[in-house]
């Protein structure tokens, strides 16, 4: 891909003989040649990068005046809201960027589910992918903690119990875990100092995501392999233009949020200081939770229902060998798509369920959501590789193309 | 391990039953039009500087407000009195200092660098003029209640004299249309011609009320105007370059067939 290339300026080759970093760059984030026909589901990748970027570079500035201590903590954010310079946009960046982060990488789990971008030979990609989902789960949760609000509080109480469901070890592991007998102060620095190291393991998995990717090269709509040249385009300036155009409309969304209603994605009880005397009448975590915390109380075990939240996302990682079929895209798939879609709105069911009281009917379709969640990837994935009969794939990525093109011409003639 | 289990136990079992609570037990607050609601909402100064007359004659005497500084008074986007007029307010408070050259704590009037100076010393003091209930700090109030600044009018204009029958109010407890359970331990504190105005306005409830509120909701979010006014700019911008940016994308994929 980048054998052709050869840097220009005298300084650029003085450094690329030395270190080839000018080629790799070039390589990979201009020459690279990326399927034409790529629609916009594709651009979440880049916003997903400028998602993580604003979240460490913002996290940084607040970092130079939070104070990690169960006392201050909560008064440092307020001191960030009211005195720092710009303290109030850095802080409403953040909070809201952890939301924006979540809405782009659910889409962009959406669109590689759709169009089978987990198939042979991008697993590693994906199972890579599953990876960072999992630690943009820990850094959100440890970074709501921070503030150290009611919801802050309690929520870190919940969930950090959780482990006391291991058997035998459980109480140890909590207390360990906590530093002390209670969720205290001693969590609050832990999770800070893991807060503050985790995105940067995620930014070494997006290296290797990437990495992985450049191997065979993007999937695409038809999910079929390209030709190269014929079906190509160099990612520069085609694609950097678009996903930069996708990027401008996100974050005209993300400024929505952040300058008009900076706290509708949050919880008001984060604005009451942490208090270990008084529970919340309700504790709800996070809007990107819900779906996986409607998991964990559907099981009436407690050990259970962890198990079954953490499978829940582990599952994921299986799916390259749990979906029998040969073809990718659902585009092909006519039947497998119709279940495609059951599976996003048994999600978004399960998502509205966790923000419901766990009783009743709530209770019920609850579980009926979970187990149609797992049936799904263990059952319908594995079985409908076999019943499916696909639609007849396109020779390349330019064929429906030029076949468009030629009915238009046909229809021209005929007129 | 029991212990542990007991707590998670009640927490849950707390997450499950709040829900009948909240949705049966509490009213629509009303909405009255607030200068500072939609996109372009400001602060009315004026409105603000009533506020805050209101919160030291009438809510300070109970509860704090930790977050505020005096200076903040004077700052733009807020109740923007002059730097005379708040020294002067400041001056009304003491605070401790100290200590001195001998060693001795000593009481000064408050500084525009210090913070709102709170009712009590500690929160034990605040619980015990109370019949128990701590009055809460109002800094940020505004944001910490799911109904804003609507609930919180609500809430100081929603007692009435006659309790319904089936309510029974326990000592120092008080019947509120607005308040969870309609039960709150603060008693009605906005009466009619309870502060003096000083710019002329008359003091009805309502007035009062809507002040205070403005006031409190000013104090929660002071940087509310200036994110307005930023964001409006930056969407106008993001808007603009979309659109550059939607023709340079055209232009460029004008010759790929895709
Ligand atoms: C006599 C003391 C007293 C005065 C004066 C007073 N309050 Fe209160 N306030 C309380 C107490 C006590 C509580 C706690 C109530 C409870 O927990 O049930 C409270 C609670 C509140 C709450 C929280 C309600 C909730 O949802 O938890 C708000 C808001 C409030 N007061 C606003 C005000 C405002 C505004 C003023 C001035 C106009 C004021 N208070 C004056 C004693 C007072
Ligand atoms: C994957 C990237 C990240 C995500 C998803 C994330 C998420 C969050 C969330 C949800 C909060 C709570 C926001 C609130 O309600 O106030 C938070 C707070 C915080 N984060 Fe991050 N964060 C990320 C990266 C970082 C980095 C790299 C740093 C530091 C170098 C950092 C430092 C902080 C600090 C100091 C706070 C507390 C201040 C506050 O609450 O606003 N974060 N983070």
């Amino acid at each position: 891909m980048s054998d052709d290339y050869q840097p220009q300026s005298a300084v650029a080759k003085w450094i690329d003989k030395r270190l080839p970093i000018v080629t790799l760059f070039s390589g990979h984030l201009m020459q690279f040649p990326t399927p034409k026909n790529l629609n916009y589901w594709w651009t979440f990748g880049g916003i997903l990068t400028f998602c993580l970027i604003t979240q460490i570079i913002t996290g940084l500035v607040l970092a130079m005046h939070y104070i990690a201590d169960a006392n201050l903590a909560f008064a440092s954010v307020e001191h960030i809201m009211r005195d720092v310079n710009y303290g109030w946009l850095l802080r409403y960046i953040h909070a809201t960027g952890a939301s924006m982060f979540f809405i782009a990488v659910y889409l962009h789990m959406a669109r590689s589910l759709f169009y089978g971008s987990y198939k042979e030979p991008r697993e590693l990609i994906w199972i890579i992918g599953v990876f960072i989902f999992l630690l943009m789960v820990a850094t959100a949760f440890m970074g709501y903690v921070l503030p150290w609000g009611q919801m802050s509080f309690w929520g870190a109480t919940v969930i950090t119990n959780l482990f006391s469901a291991v058997p035998f070890f459980g109480e140890a592991i909590t207390n360990w875990l906590w530093g002390d007998y209670s969720v205290s102060g001693a969590l609050l620095t832990r999770f800070f100092t893991l807060h503050y190291l985790m995105p940067f393991l995620i930014f070494g998995l997006v290296i290797l995501h990437i990495w992985a990717l450049h191997v065979p090269g993007n999937n695409n709509p038809e999910g079929i392999d390209v030709v190269k040249g014929q079906d190509t385009v160099p990612f520069h300036p085609h694609y950097v233009v678009k996903d930069v155009l996708a990027l401008v409309v996100f974050m005209i969304i993300f400024a929505g949020f952040v300058f008009f209603s900076p706290n509708i994605l949050g919880h008001s009880d984060n604005y009451i200081q942490a208090n270990p005397l008084q529970t919340p009448e309700h504790i709800v975590p996070e809007w990107y939770f819900l779906p996986f915390y409607a998991i964990l109380r559907a099981i009436p075990d407690k050990l259970g229902g962890v198990i079954a939240m953490v499978s829940a996302i582990a599952i994921l990682a299986f799916i390259p060998w749990l979906d029998s079929s040969k073809v990718r895209s659902c585009k092909y798939r006519p039947l497998y798509r119709q279940f495609y879609w059951i599976l996003i709105i048994d999600f978004i069911v399960l998502g509205y369920l966790g923000a419901q009281p766990a009783t009743g009917i709530y209770l019920i379709l609850g579980r009926l959501a979970t187990l149609y969640y797992f049936l799904h990837f263990i059952l319908v994935m594995p079985l409908i590789g076999y019943i499916e009969k696909p639609k007849p794939l396109p020779k390349s990525i330019s064929e429906p193309v030029l076949s468009k093109e030629e009915q238009l011409a046909k229809s021209g003639q005929m007129a | 391990m029991l212990k542990i289990k007991n707590i998670f136990l009640s927490l849950l079992l707390s997450i499950f039953t709040s829900f009948a609570f909240a949705a049966g037990e509490m009213h629509e607050p009303m909405h009255p039009d607030w200068s500072f609601q939609g996109p372009l909402g400001k602060f009315e100064r004026a409105e603000l500087q009533r506020g805050y007359q209101v919160y030291t004659e009438v809510c300070s005497s109970c509860h704090s407000m930790d977050l505020l500084s005096y200076r903040n008074l004077i700052q733009e986007g807020g109740p923007e009195f002059s730097e005379k007029q708040v020294k002067a307010m400041a001056a009304m408070f003491e605070v401790e200092a100290g200590p001195d050259a001998d060693g001795e704590m000593f009481m000064r009037p408050a500084i525009l660098s210090d913070k709102f100076v709170s009712p009590w010393k500690n929160e034990q003091e605040g619980r015990i003029s109370n019949g128990g209930a701590y009055p809460p700090d109002l800094s940020v109030m505004v944001k910490a209640r799911p109904g804003g600044a609507d609930y919180l009018y609500s809430l100081l204009l929603g007692y009435e004299d006659e309790t319904p029958e089936g309510i029974t109010l326990d000592d120092g407890v008080y019947y509120n249309i607005y308040a969870k359970n309609q039960k709150i331990a603060m008693p009605q504190v906005i009466y009619e011609d309870g502060v003096e105005y000083t710019d002329g306005t008359a003091a009805t409830e309502v007035q009062m009320a809507r002040d205070v509120t403005a006031f409190l909701a000013w104090s929660a979010e002071p940087k509310l105007e200036e994110r307005k006014r930023i964001g409006f700019k930056v969407i106008i911008y993001l808007i603009i370059l979309s659109f550059l940016l939607y023709f340079t994308n055209k232009r460029i994929w004008k010759d790929t067939s895709h």
